[in-house]
Protein backbone atom coordinates (compact mmCIF):
# COMPACT_ATOMS: atom_id res chain seq x y z
CA UNK A 1 0.00 0.00 0.00
CA UNK A 2 1.38 3.33 -0.97
CA UNK A 3 0.88 6.03 1.55
CA UNK A 4 1.41 9.10 -0.53
CA UNK A 5 -2.27 9.01 -1.24
CA UNK A 6 -3.98 8.65 2.09
CA UNK A 7 -7.08 10.49 1.04
CA UNK A 8 -8.27 7.99 -1.52
CA UNK A 9 -8.29 5.25 1.11
CA UNK A 10 -10.41 6.91 3.76
CA UNK A 11 -14.11 7.53 3.53
CA UNK A 12 -15.14 10.01 6.19
CA UNK A 13 -18.85 9.95 6.96
CA UNK A 14 -19.23 13.36 8.54
CA UNK A 15 -17.36 16.70 8.60
CA UNK A 16 -16.03 15.52 5.25
CA UNK A 17 -14.04 18.57 4.36
CA UNK A 18 -12.52 18.70 7.82
CA UNK A 19 -11.39 15.08 7.69
CA UNK A 20 -9.99 15.45 4.19
CA UNK A 21 -7.96 18.49 5.17
CA UNK A 22 -6.65 16.63 8.21
CA UNK A 23 -5.49 13.65 6.17
CA UNK A 24 -4.06 15.98 3.56
CA UNK A 25 -2.08 17.77 6.22
CA UNK A 26 -0.78 14.44 7.53
CA UNK A 27 0.24 13.61 3.97
CA UNK A 28 2.07 16.90 3.69
CA UNK A 29 3.99 16.66 6.95
CA UNK A 30 7.70 15.95 6.40
CA UNK A 31 7.15 15.56 2.67
CA UNK A 32 10.88 15.15 2.16
CA UNK A 33 10.82 11.82 3.98
CA UNK A 34 7.82 10.77 1.96
CA UNK A 35 9.55 11.33 -1.35
CA UNK A 36 12.55 9.23 -0.45
CA UNK A 37 10.33 6.36 0.44
CA UNK A 38 9.11 4.58 -2.70
CA UNK A 39 6.32 2.19 -2.06
CA UNK A 40 5.80 -0.25 0.72
CA UNK A 41 6.48 -3.78 -0.56
CA UNK A 42 5.91 -5.46 2.81
CA UNK A 43 2.66 -3.53 3.45
CA UNK A 44 3.73 -2.55 6.93
CA UNK A 45 2.34 0.96 6.68
CA UNK A 46 -1.01 2.04 7.94
CA UNK A 47 -2.94 5.04 9.16
CA UNK A 48 -4.19 4.69 12.69
CA UNK A 49 -6.91 6.89 14.09
CA UNK A 50 -6.72 7.07 17.85
CA UNK A 51 -9.48 8.80 19.71
CA UNK A 52 -11.35 11.04 20.21
CA UNK A 53 -13.17 8.41 22.27
CA UNK A 54 -10.21 6.52 23.63
CA UNK A 55 -9.59 6.08 27.36
CA UNK A 56 -5.84 6.58 27.07
CA UNK A 57 -6.07 9.96 25.37
CA UNK A 58 -7.25 11.56 28.64
CA UNK A 59 -10.25 13.25 27.22
CA UNK A 60 -11.25 13.83 23.65
CA UNK A 61 -7.92 14.06 21.90
CA UNK A 62 -7.73 12.59 18.44
CA UNK A 63 -4.44 11.47 16.96
CA UNK A 64 -3.94 10.43 13.39
CA UNK A 65 -0.78 8.38 13.21
CA UNK A 66 1.03 7.14 10.16
CA UNK A 67 2.70 3.93 11.18
CA UNK A 68 5.47 1.92 9.65
CA UNK A 69 5.14 -1.36 11.45
CA UNK A 70 5.20 -0.36 15.08
CA UNK A 71 6.98 2.95 14.76
CA UNK A 72 5.28 6.25 14.16
CA UNK A 73 6.39 8.05 11.05
CA UNK A 74 4.33 11.15 11.59
CA UNK A 75 1.41 12.41 13.59
CA UNK A 76 -1.29 14.99 13.36
CA UNK A 77 -3.46 15.96 16.27
CA UNK A 78 -7.05 16.94 15.89
CA UNK A 79 -8.46 18.91 18.79
CA UNK A 80 -11.61 20.89 19.32
CA UNK A 81 -13.97 18.08 20.27
CA UNK A 82 -14.60 19.85 23.57
CA UNK A 83 -14.75 23.36 22.16
CA UNK A 84 -17.43 25.30 24.01
CA UNK A 85 -16.43 28.80 23.00
CA UNK A 86 -15.74 30.06 26.51
CA UNK A 87 -14.02 33.17 25.20
CA UNK A 88 -17.21 34.14 23.38
CA UNK A 89 -19.24 33.38 26.49
CA UNK A 90 -16.87 35.54 28.56
CA UNK A 91 -17.59 38.55 26.36
CA UNK A 92 -21.23 38.25 27.32
CA UNK A 93 -20.85 37.74 31.05
CA UNK A 94 -19.65 39.82 33.94
CA UNK A 95 -16.24 38.91 35.26
CA UNK A 96 -17.65 37.19 38.32
CA UNK A 97 -20.27 35.34 36.31
CA UNK A 98 -17.54 33.92 34.14
CA UNK A 99 -15.78 32.31 37.10
CA UNK A 100 -17.68 28.98 37.07
CA UNK A 101 -16.67 28.53 33.44
CA UNK A 102 -13.01 28.66 34.43
CA UNK A 103 -13.62 25.70 36.76
CA UNK A 104 -14.51 23.72 33.70
CA UNK A 105 -11.44 24.72 31.72
CA UNK A 106 -8.79 22.71 33.50
CA UNK A 107 -11.22 20.59 35.44
CA UNK A 108 -8.46 18.79 37.30
CA UNK A 109 -7.36 21.89 39.16
CA UNK A 110 -10.30 24.28 39.29
CA UNK A 111 -8.83 26.36 42.08
CA UNK A 112 -5.82 27.49 40.02
CA UNK A 113 -8.15 28.61 37.25
CA UNK A 114 -10.27 30.67 39.63
CA UNK A 115 -7.16 32.34 41.00
CA UNK A 116 -5.89 33.02 37.47
CA UNK A 117 -9.08 34.81 36.47
CA UNK A 118 -9.35 36.75 39.73
CA UNK A 119 -5.75 37.95 39.70
CA UNK A 120 -6.11 39.06 36.09
CA UNK A 121 -9.28 41.04 36.82
CA UNK A 122 -7.74 42.49 39.97
CA UNK A 123 -4.74 43.62 37.96
CA UNK A 124 -6.77 45.41 35.32
CA UNK A 125 -9.24 46.94 37.79
CA UNK A 126 -6.70 47.80 40.50
CA UNK A 127 -8.30 45.83 43.28
CA UNK A 128 -6.38 45.48 46.50
CA UNK A 129 -6.71 41.99 47.92
CA UNK A 130 -6.42 41.45 51.69
CA UNK A 131 -3.38 39.57 52.93
CA UNK A 132 -5.33 36.64 54.35
CA UNK A 133 -7.11 36.04 51.04
CA UNK A 134 -3.76 35.75 49.27
CA UNK A 135 -2.69 33.00 51.62
CA UNK A 136 -5.98 31.14 51.34
CA UNK A 137 -5.64 31.29 47.55
CA UNK A 138 -2.12 29.95 47.70
CA UNK A 139 -3.21 27.04 49.87
CA UNK A 140 -6.07 26.29 47.49
CA UNK A 141 -3.91 26.57 44.39
CA UNK A 142 -1.22 24.30 45.81
CA UNK A 143 -3.79 21.72 46.89
CA UNK A 144 -5.14 21.88 43.34
CA UNK A 145 -1.62 21.28 42.04
CA UNK A 146 -1.23 18.20 44.20
CA UNK A 147 -4.64 16.96 43.13
CA UNK A 148 -3.86 17.46 39.45
CA UNK A 149 -0.46 15.81 39.70
CA UNK A 150 -1.99 12.89 41.58
CA UNK A 151 -4.42 12.30 38.77
CA UNK A 152 -1.58 12.53 36.27
CA UNK A 153 0.47 10.05 38.32
CA UNK A 154 -2.34 7.55 38.62
CA UNK A 155 -3.34 7.60 34.98
CA UNK A 156 0.23 7.68 33.72
CA UNK A 157 1.22 4.65 35.75
CA UNK A 158 -1.98 2.99 34.64
CA UNK A 159 -1.03 3.73 31.02
CA UNK A 160 2.27 2.03 31.74
CA UNK A 161 0.45 -1.05 32.97
CA UNK A 162 -0.19 -0.85 36.71
CA UNK A 163 -3.90 -0.57 37.44
CA UNK A 164 -3.97 -0.68 41.23
CA UNK A 165 -1.76 2.38 41.53
CA UNK A 166 -4.56 4.51 40.12
CA UNK A 167 -6.73 3.60 43.09
CA UNK A 168 -4.05 4.57 45.59
CA UNK A 169 -3.55 8.03 44.11
CA UNK A 170 -7.30 8.48 44.00
CA UNK A 171 -7.46 7.66 47.67
CA UNK A 172 -5.33 10.76 48.28
CA UNK A 173 -7.28 12.84 45.76
CA UNK A 174 -10.41 11.93 47.64
CA UNK A 175 -8.91 13.55 50.74
CA UNK A 176 -8.26 16.72 48.74
CA UNK A 177 -11.86 16.68 47.53
CA UNK A 178 -12.98 16.49 51.14
CA UNK A 179 -10.72 19.41 52.02
CA UNK A 180 -12.10 21.42 49.10
CA UNK A 181 -15.58 20.58 50.33
CA UNK A 182 -14.67 22.04 53.70
CA UNK A 183 -12.92 25.10 52.26
CA UNK A 184 -15.39 26.03 49.56
CA UNK A 185 -18.50 23.93 49.99
CA UNK A 186 -17.90 22.08 46.74
CA UNK A 187 -15.82 19.04 46.07
CA UNK A 188 -14.92 19.44 42.45
CA UNK A 189 -15.72 22.71 40.68
CA UNK A 190 -15.01 24.92 43.64
CA UNK A 191 -15.39 28.54 42.37
CA UNK A 192 -14.02 29.65 45.70
CA UNK A 193 -11.92 32.68 44.77
CA UNK A 194 -13.82 35.92 44.31
CA UNK A 195 -12.69 39.10 42.63
CA UNK A 196 -11.17 41.00 45.54
CA UNK A 197 -10.63 38.01 47.79
CA UNK A 198 -12.21 34.64 48.43
CA UNK A 199 -15.79 33.54 49.06
CA UNK A 200 -15.43 32.47 52.67
CA UNK A 201 -12.80 32.13 55.33
CA UNK A 202 -11.07 28.91 56.26
CA UNK A 203 -12.95 27.21 59.07
CA UNK A 204 -11.10 25.44 61.87
CA UNK A 205 -12.36 22.18 60.48
CA UNK A 206 -10.87 23.00 57.05
CA UNK A 207 -7.54 24.10 58.54
CA UNK A 208 -7.44 20.94 60.60
CA UNK A 209 -8.04 18.71 57.62
CA UNK A 210 -5.37 20.52 55.57
CA UNK A 211 -2.88 20.06 58.41
CA UNK A 212 -3.76 16.41 58.70
CA UNK A 213 -3.32 15.98 54.96
CA UNK A 214 0.08 17.65 54.71
CA UNK A 215 1.27 15.54 57.64
CA UNK A 216 0.29 12.26 56.05
CA UNK A 217 0.83 13.02 52.39
CA UNK A 218 4.67 13.07 52.30
CA UNK A 219 4.60 9.49 53.58
CA UNK A 220 2.30 8.50 50.76
CA UNK A 221 4.68 10.17 48.31
CA UNK A 222 7.50 8.10 49.79
CA UNK A 223 5.46 4.98 49.21
CA UNK A 224 4.90 5.96 45.59
CA UNK A 225 8.63 6.50 45.18
CA UNK A 226 9.30 3.12 46.77
CA UNK A 227 7.02 1.45 44.28
CA UNK A 228 8.19 3.25 41.15
CA UNK A 229 11.77 4.40 41.56
CA UNK A 230 13.27 0.96 41.16
CA UNK A 231 10.50 -0.55 39.14
CA UNK A 232 12.03 -1.99 36.04
CA UNK A 233 8.82 -2.09 34.03
CA UNK A 234 8.09 1.54 34.84
CA UNK A 235 11.62 2.55 33.91
CA UNK A 236 11.68 0.72 30.63
CA UNK A 237 8.36 2.18 29.63
CA UNK A 238 9.43 5.73 30.44
CA UNK A 239 13.15 6.14 30.14
CA UNK A 240 14.28 7.80 26.89
CA UNK A 241 10.69 7.89 25.67
CA UNK A 242 9.30 11.11 24.23
CA UNK A 243 12.57 12.98 24.55
CA UNK A 244 12.42 16.72 24.20
CA UNK A 245 15.54 18.86 24.09
CA UNK A 246 15.68 22.23 25.82
CA UNK A 247 16.06 24.25 22.63
CA UNK A 248 13.16 22.44 21.00
CA UNK A 249 11.05 22.89 24.11
CA UNK A 250 11.57 26.65 24.04
CA UNK A 251 11.10 26.80 20.30
CA UNK A 252 7.85 24.85 20.50
CA UNK A 253 6.71 26.90 23.46
CA UNK A 254 6.50 24.04 25.96
CA UNK A 255 5.41 25.15 29.39
CA UNK A 256 5.11 23.86 32.92
CA UNK A 257 6.60 20.53 33.98
CA UNK A 258 7.17 19.56 30.33
CA UNK A 259 9.56 22.48 29.95
CA UNK A 260 11.12 22.06 33.37
CA UNK A 261 11.85 18.40 32.65
CA UNK A 262 14.07 19.52 29.78
CA UNK A 263 16.24 21.57 32.10
CA UNK A 264 14.82 25.06 31.85
CA UNK A 265 13.36 26.23 35.16
CA UNK A 266 10.69 28.62 33.99
CA UNK A 267 8.04 29.07 36.63
CA UNK A 268 5.63 32.02 36.75
CA UNK A 269 5.61 31.84 40.55
CA UNK A 270 9.27 32.92 40.45
CA UNK A 271 9.21 34.90 37.20
CA UNK A 272 6.54 37.35 38.28
CA UNK A 273 5.31 36.33 41.72
CA UNK A 274 1.60 36.79 42.29
CA UNK A 275 -0.32 36.33 45.54
CA UNK A 276 2.43 35.95 48.17
CA UNK A 277 4.71 33.52 46.41
CA UNK A 278 7.59 35.92 46.96
CA UNK A 279 7.24 35.40 50.71
CA UNK A 280 7.42 31.64 50.83
CA UNK A 281 10.42 29.50 50.18
CA UNK A 282 10.29 26.86 47.52
CA UNK A 283 12.43 25.44 44.75
CA UNK A 284 11.68 24.81 41.12
CA UNK A 285 12.49 21.18 40.40
CA UNK A 286 14.16 20.61 37.05
CA UNK A 287 15.67 17.67 35.23
CA UNK A 288 17.96 17.53 32.29
CA UNK A 289 16.87 14.43 30.40
CA UNK A 290 13.63 15.74 28.90
CA UNK A 291 12.10 12.28 28.67
CA UNK A 292 9.00 10.90 30.30
CA UNK A 293 10.89 9.76 33.36
CA UNK A 294 12.19 13.31 33.88
CA UNK A 295 8.62 14.58 33.79
CA UNK A 296 7.74 12.01 36.42
CA UNK A 297 10.52 13.18 38.75
CA UNK A 298 9.71 16.86 38.19
CA UNK A 299 6.05 16.41 39.06
CA UNK A 300 6.81 14.23 42.07
CA UNK A 301 9.16 16.86 43.43
CA UNK A 302 6.65 19.59 42.69
CA UNK A 303 4.16 17.84 44.95
CA UNK A 304 6.75 17.94 47.71
CA UNK A 305 7.32 21.64 47.09
CA UNK A 306 3.58 22.24 47.22
CA UNK A 307 3.42 20.60 50.63
CA UNK A 308 6.27 22.88 51.70
CA UNK A 309 4.41 25.96 50.47
CA UNK A 310 1.18 24.95 52.20
CA UNK A 311 3.06 24.41 55.48
CA UNK A 312 4.57 27.88 55.30
CA UNK A 313 1.23 29.41 54.36
CA UNK A 314 -0.47 27.81 57.35
CA UNK A 315 2.28 29.14 59.62
CA UNK A 316 2.29 32.67 58.21
CA UNK A 317 -1.37 33.21 57.47
CA UNK A 318 -2.43 36.47 59.11
CA UNK A 319 -5.85 37.20 60.56
CA UNK A 320 -8.04 39.79 58.94
CA UNK A 321 -10.63 40.31 56.26
CA UNK A 322 -10.87 37.91 53.34
CA UNK A 323 -12.36 40.22 50.75
CA UNK A 324 -11.77 43.82 49.69
CA UNK A 325 -14.06 46.13 51.60
CA UNK A 326 -15.12 48.26 48.66
CA UNK A 327 -18.62 47.93 47.29
CA UNK A 328 -17.51 48.93 43.79
CA UNK A 329 -14.91 46.21 43.59
CA UNK A 330 -16.04 43.15 45.48
CA UNK A 331 -19.14 41.46 46.76
CA UNK A 332 -20.18 42.48 50.28
CA UNK A 333 -20.24 39.74 52.89
CA UNK A 334 -23.43 37.79 53.29
CA UNK A 335 -24.00 39.33 56.75
CA UNK A 336 -24.20 42.75 55.17
CA UNK A 337 -26.47 41.51 52.40
CA UNK A 338 -28.97 39.98 54.79
CA UNK A 339 -28.99 42.70 57.44
CA UNK A 340 -28.41 46.02 55.69
CA UNK A 341 -30.09 47.81 52.85
CA UNK A 342 -26.80 49.09 51.37
CA UNK A 343 -25.34 45.63 51.47
CA UNK A 344 -28.24 44.28 49.50
CA UNK A 345 -28.04 47.07 46.92
CA UNK A 346 -24.31 46.53 46.52
CA UNK A 347 -24.79 42.81 46.14
CA UNK A 348 -27.39 43.44 43.45
CA UNK A 349 -25.14 45.92 41.66
CA UNK A 350 -22.21 43.53 41.71
CA UNK A 351 -24.35 40.79 40.22
CA UNK A 352 -26.04 43.03 37.69
CA UNK A 353 -23.17 45.24 36.51
CA UNK A 354 -20.15 43.80 38.23
CA UNK A 355 -16.76 45.34 38.41
CA UNK A 356 -15.94 47.83 35.65
CA UNK A 357 -12.25 48.24 34.77
CA UNK A 358 -11.28 51.57 33.16
CA UNK A 359 -12.20 51.98 29.51
CA UNK A 360 -9.52 50.87 27.07
CA UNK A 361 -7.44 49.18 29.75
CA UNK A 362 -5.62 46.02 28.77
CA UNK A 363 -3.69 43.61 30.88
CA UNK A 364 -2.22 40.17 30.86
CA UNK A 365 -1.70 38.20 33.99
CA UNK A 366 -0.40 34.67 34.22
CA UNK A 367 -0.25 32.17 37.03
CA UNK A 368 1.55 28.87 37.24
CA UNK A 369 -1.20 26.30 36.98
CA UNK A 370 -0.28 22.62 37.43
CA UNK A 371 0.05 22.34 33.65
CA UNK A 372 2.11 25.48 33.13
CA UNK A 373 1.61 29.13 32.35
CA UNK A 374 -2.09 29.93 32.52
CA UNK A 375 -2.64 33.52 31.44
CA UNK A 376 -5.63 35.76 31.02
CA UNK A 377 -5.50 38.71 28.68
CA UNK A 378 -8.36 41.11 29.29
CA UNK A 379 -9.30 44.15 27.28
CA UNK A 380 -11.98 46.30 28.82
CA UNK A 381 -14.41 48.67 27.17
CA UNK A 382 -15.40 50.25 30.47
CA UNK A 383 -18.48 48.09 31.04
CA UNK A 384 -18.90 45.11 33.30
CA UNK A 385 -18.21 42.70 30.44
CA UNK A 386 -14.77 42.22 28.95
CA UNK A 387 -14.40 43.37 25.34
CA UNK A 388 -11.97 40.56 24.76
CA UNK A 389 -10.85 37.86 27.12
CA UNK A 390 -8.17 35.53 25.89
CA UNK A 391 -7.06 32.48 27.79
CA UNK A 392 -3.54 31.28 27.25
CA UNK A 393 -4.01 27.62 28.05
CA UNK A 394 -0.90 25.61 28.92
CA UNK A 395 -2.35 22.33 27.64
CA UNK A 396 -2.85 23.88 24.21
CA UNK A 397 0.82 24.72 23.80
CA UNK A 398 1.90 21.41 25.29
CA UNK A 399 -0.27 19.53 22.82
CA UNK A 400 1.57 21.25 20.00
CA UNK A 401 4.76 19.93 21.52
CA UNK A 402 3.19 16.48 21.69
CA UNK A 403 2.43 16.55 17.97
CA UNK A 404 6.15 16.85 17.34
CA UNK A 405 7.66 14.54 19.93
CA UNK A 406 5.52 11.62 18.84
CA UNK A 407 7.25 11.39 15.46
CA UNK A 408 9.72 8.56 15.50
CA UNK A 409 8.42 6.91 18.66
CA UNK A 410 6.81 3.49 18.97
CA UNK A 411 3.06 3.26 18.75
CA UNK A 412 2.90 1.46 22.10
CA UNK A 413 4.52 4.49 23.71
CA UNK A 414 1.96 7.01 22.51
CA UNK A 415 -0.28 6.50 25.51
CA UNK A 416 2.65 6.86 27.89
CA UNK A 417 3.83 10.03 26.18
CA UNK A 418 0.35 11.54 26.23
CA UNK A 419 0.25 10.64 29.90
CA UNK A 420 3.60 12.30 30.46
CA UNK A 421 2.64 15.53 28.72
CA UNK A 422 -0.57 15.54 30.76
CA UNK A 423 -2.90 17.61 28.61
CA UNK A 424 -6.40 18.50 29.73
CA UNK A 425 -8.65 18.89 26.77
CA UNK A 426 -11.17 21.08 28.54
CA UNK A 427 -8.49 23.70 28.69
CA UNK A 428 -6.86 23.10 25.32
CA UNK A 429 -10.19 23.23 23.47
CA UNK A 430 -11.52 26.24 25.36
CA UNK B 1 1.45 59.68 28.00
CA UNK B 2 4.51 59.07 30.08
CA UNK B 3 5.96 55.62 30.06
CA UNK B 4 7.33 53.86 33.05
CA UNK B 5 9.64 51.33 31.46
CA UNK B 6 12.10 49.05 33.13
CA UNK B 7 15.68 49.14 31.96
CA UNK B 8 15.39 46.20 29.58
CA UNK B 9 12.08 47.35 28.17
CA UNK B 10 13.58 50.78 27.59
CA UNK B 11 16.41 49.11 25.73
CA UNK B 12 13.93 47.14 23.64
CA UNK B 13 11.93 50.22 22.73
CA UNK B 14 15.08 52.24 22.01
CA UNK B 15 16.64 49.69 19.71
CA UNK B 16 13.35 49.14 17.93
CA UNK B 17 12.88 52.83 17.33
CA UNK B 18 16.47 53.12 16.17
CA UNK B 19 16.30 50.24 13.70
CA UNK B 20 12.66 50.33 12.68
CA UNK B 21 11.70 53.96 13.12
CA UNK B 22 9.32 53.84 10.16
CA UNK B 23 7.39 50.81 11.21
CA UNK B 24 6.95 51.68 14.87
CA UNK B 25 3.53 53.25 15.38
CA UNK B 26 3.10 53.57 19.10
CA UNK B 27 4.34 52.32 22.43
CA UNK B 28 1.96 52.43 25.36
CA UNK B 29 1.42 50.90 28.73
CA UNK B 30 -1.70 49.68 30.38
CA UNK B 31 -1.95 48.10 33.84
CA UNK B 32 1.80 47.66 33.88
CA UNK B 33 2.06 45.80 30.57
CA UNK B 34 3.90 47.26 27.60
CA UNK B 35 2.37 47.17 24.15
CA UNK B 36 4.22 48.06 20.96
CA UNK B 37 2.19 48.58 17.82
CA UNK B 38 3.98 48.18 14.52
CA UNK B 39 3.17 48.24 10.82
CA UNK B 40 1.85 44.91 9.59
CA UNK B 41 4.23 44.69 6.63
CA UNK B 42 7.33 44.84 8.82
CA UNK B 43 6.09 42.18 11.22
CA UNK B 44 8.51 39.47 10.14
CA UNK B 45 11.54 41.76 10.25
CA UNK B 46 10.71 43.15 13.67
CA UNK B 47 9.89 39.80 15.26
CA UNK B 48 13.05 38.29 13.86
CA UNK B 49 15.05 41.15 15.30
CA UNK B 50 13.30 40.82 18.65
CA UNK B 51 14.10 37.14 18.80
CA UNK B 52 17.65 37.20 17.55
CA UNK B 53 18.99 40.44 18.96
CA UNK B 54 16.83 41.17 21.99
CA UNK B 55 16.42 37.64 23.36
CA UNK B 56 12.65 37.38 23.08
CA UNK B 57 13.08 33.67 22.56
CA UNK B 58 9.84 32.45 24.01
CA UNK B 59 6.55 33.10 22.28
CA UNK B 60 3.84 32.68 24.88
CA UNK B 61 0.80 33.30 22.80
CA UNK B 62 -0.77 34.89 19.75
CA UNK B 63 -4.34 36.09 19.81
CA UNK B 64 -6.71 38.23 17.84
CA UNK B 65 -8.96 41.07 18.86
CA UNK B 66 -11.99 42.27 16.94
CA UNK B 67 -11.97 46.03 17.37
CA UNK B 68 -15.26 46.34 15.46
CA UNK B 69 -14.19 49.54 13.72
CA UNK B 70 -14.59 50.33 10.05
CA UNK B 71 -10.86 50.68 9.53
CA UNK B 72 -8.16 48.31 10.67
CA UNK B 73 -10.71 46.09 12.27
CA UNK B 74 -8.63 43.16 13.43
CA UNK B 75 -5.71 43.30 15.75
CA UNK B 76 -3.31 40.43 16.33
CA UNK B 77 -1.20 40.44 19.47
CA UNK B 78 2.07 38.58 19.99
CA UNK B 79 2.87 37.86 23.60
CA UNK B 80 6.66 37.58 23.90
CA UNK B 81 8.77 36.69 26.87
CA UNK B 82 12.46 37.40 27.12
CA UNK B 83 14.06 34.61 29.08
CA UNK B 84 17.24 36.57 29.60
CA UNK B 85 15.74 39.62 31.26
CA UNK B 86 12.45 37.96 32.22
CA UNK B 87 10.37 40.74 30.72
CA UNK B 88 7.21 40.45 28.75
CA UNK B 89 6.30 42.59 25.78
CA UNK B 90 3.28 42.62 23.51
CA UNK B 91 3.62 43.32 19.80
CA UNK B 92 0.46 44.41 18.02
CA UNK B 93 -0.39 44.59 14.36
CA UNK B 94 -3.64 45.56 12.73
CA UNK B 95 -5.29 44.48 9.52
CA UNK B 96 -8.33 45.42 7.49
CA UNK B 97 -11.71 43.74 7.50
CA UNK B 98 -11.54 42.89 3.79
CA UNK B 99 -9.23 39.90 3.30
CA UNK B 100 -7.32 40.23 6.55
CA UNK B 101 -3.88 38.84 5.93
CA UNK B 102 -0.60 38.87 7.83
CA UNK B 103 2.79 37.26 7.53
CA UNK B 104 3.14 34.08 9.48
CA UNK B 105 5.80 34.13 12.19
CA UNK B 106 6.32 30.36 12.07
CA UNK B 107 9.79 30.89 10.53
CA UNK B 108 10.69 32.83 13.66
CA UNK B 109 8.98 30.78 16.37
CA UNK B 110 7.76 27.29 15.53
CA UNK B 111 5.24 27.46 18.33
CA UNK B 112 3.32 30.10 16.37
CA UNK B 113 1.80 27.36 14.23
CA UNK B 114 -1.15 26.40 16.38
CA UNK B 115 -1.66 29.87 17.77
CA UNK B 116 -2.00 31.31 14.28
CA UNK B 117 -4.39 28.54 13.38
CA UNK B 118 -6.48 29.56 16.36
CA UNK B 119 -6.55 33.19 15.25
CA UNK B 120 -7.53 32.04 11.78
CA UNK B 121 -10.26 29.81 13.19
CA UNK B 122 -11.75 32.46 15.42
CA UNK B 123 -11.32 35.64 13.35
CA UNK B 124 -10.59 34.54 9.80
CA UNK B 125 -7.24 36.29 9.65
CA UNK B 126 -5.08 34.53 7.07
CA UNK B 127 -1.39 34.01 7.58
CA UNK B 128 0.85 34.07 4.55
CA UNK B 129 3.31 31.16 4.27
CA UNK B 130 1.83 29.28 7.18
CA UNK B 131 2.82 25.61 6.76
CA UNK B 132 -0.54 24.17 7.75
CA UNK B 133 -3.28 26.76 7.99
CA UNK B 134 -6.38 24.84 8.94
CA UNK B 135 -9.09 25.52 11.47
CA UNK B 136 -8.08 24.18 14.84
CA UNK B 137 -11.19 23.88 17.01
CA UNK B 138 -14.06 23.98 14.56
CA UNK B 139 -14.42 21.63 11.60
CA UNK B 140 -13.36 22.83 8.16
CA UNK B 141 -16.98 22.61 7.00
CA UNK B 142 -17.92 25.52 9.26
CA UNK B 143 -18.16 28.80 7.38
CA UNK B 144 -18.19 31.44 10.10
CA UNK B 145 -15.63 32.97 12.42
CA UNK B 146 -17.17 32.80 15.87
CA UNK B 147 -15.18 35.39 17.80
CA UNK B 148 -16.07 38.17 15.39
CA UNK B 149 -18.47 40.47 17.13
CA UNK B 150 -21.27 39.98 14.62
CA UNK B 151 -21.42 36.23 15.27
CA UNK B 152 -24.38 35.58 17.57
CA UNK B 153 -23.73 34.12 21.01
CA UNK B 154 -26.21 31.32 20.40
CA UNK B 155 -24.57 30.30 17.15
CA UNK B 156 -26.21 29.87 13.78
CA UNK B 157 -28.69 26.98 13.67
CA UNK B 158 -28.05 24.55 10.84
CA UNK B 159 -24.63 25.98 10.12
CA UNK B 160 -23.05 22.59 10.51
CA UNK B 161 -24.13 19.11 9.67
CA UNK B 162 -24.12 16.92 12.74
CA UNK B 163 -23.16 13.26 12.61
CA UNK B 164 -25.99 10.78 12.59
CA UNK B 165 -26.86 9.42 16.01
CA UNK B 166 -28.20 6.11 14.79
CA UNK B 167 -25.51 3.66 13.76
CA UNK B 168 -25.30 2.39 10.19
CA UNK B 169 -27.91 4.78 8.83
CA UNK B 170 -26.34 5.76 5.57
Amino acid sequence: MKLNDIQSRVQPTFFKEHQNRLYKSLEDKHTTIEEMDDGDPLTTKMILNMGPQHPATHGVLRLVLQLDGESIEKTKLDIGYLHRGVEKIAENKTYQEFMPYTDRMDYLSPYSNNVALCTAVEKIANVEVPERAHYIRMIGAELARISSHLLWLGTMVMDAGAISFFIWTFKEREKIYDIMDRIAGHRFTVSHARIGGVANDLTDEATGSIKEFIESFPNELKDYHKLLDRNRIFFERNEAVGVLRTEDALEWGATGPVLRATGYGLDIRKLSPYARYDQVEFDIPTRLEGDNLARYYVRMEEMNESVRIIKQCLNNIPNGPIRADNAKQAYPSKDEVYYSMEGMIHDFMMTDTGICPPEGAESYHAVESPKGELGYYIQSDGTGHPWRLKIKAPSFTNLQVLENILDGEMVADTVVIIGGVDPVLGEADK
Amino acid sequence: MSLNLSETLQKTVDSLSKNFSESLIEVYQSSGDTFIRIEADSLLKVTKYLKEELHYVYLSDIFGIDRYTSEERFEVVYNLLSLKSQTRVFIKVRCEEENPELDSVVPVWKSAGWNEREVFDMFGVHFRNHPDLRRIFLPEDFEYYPLRKEFPLLGIPGSIELPSTTPESE
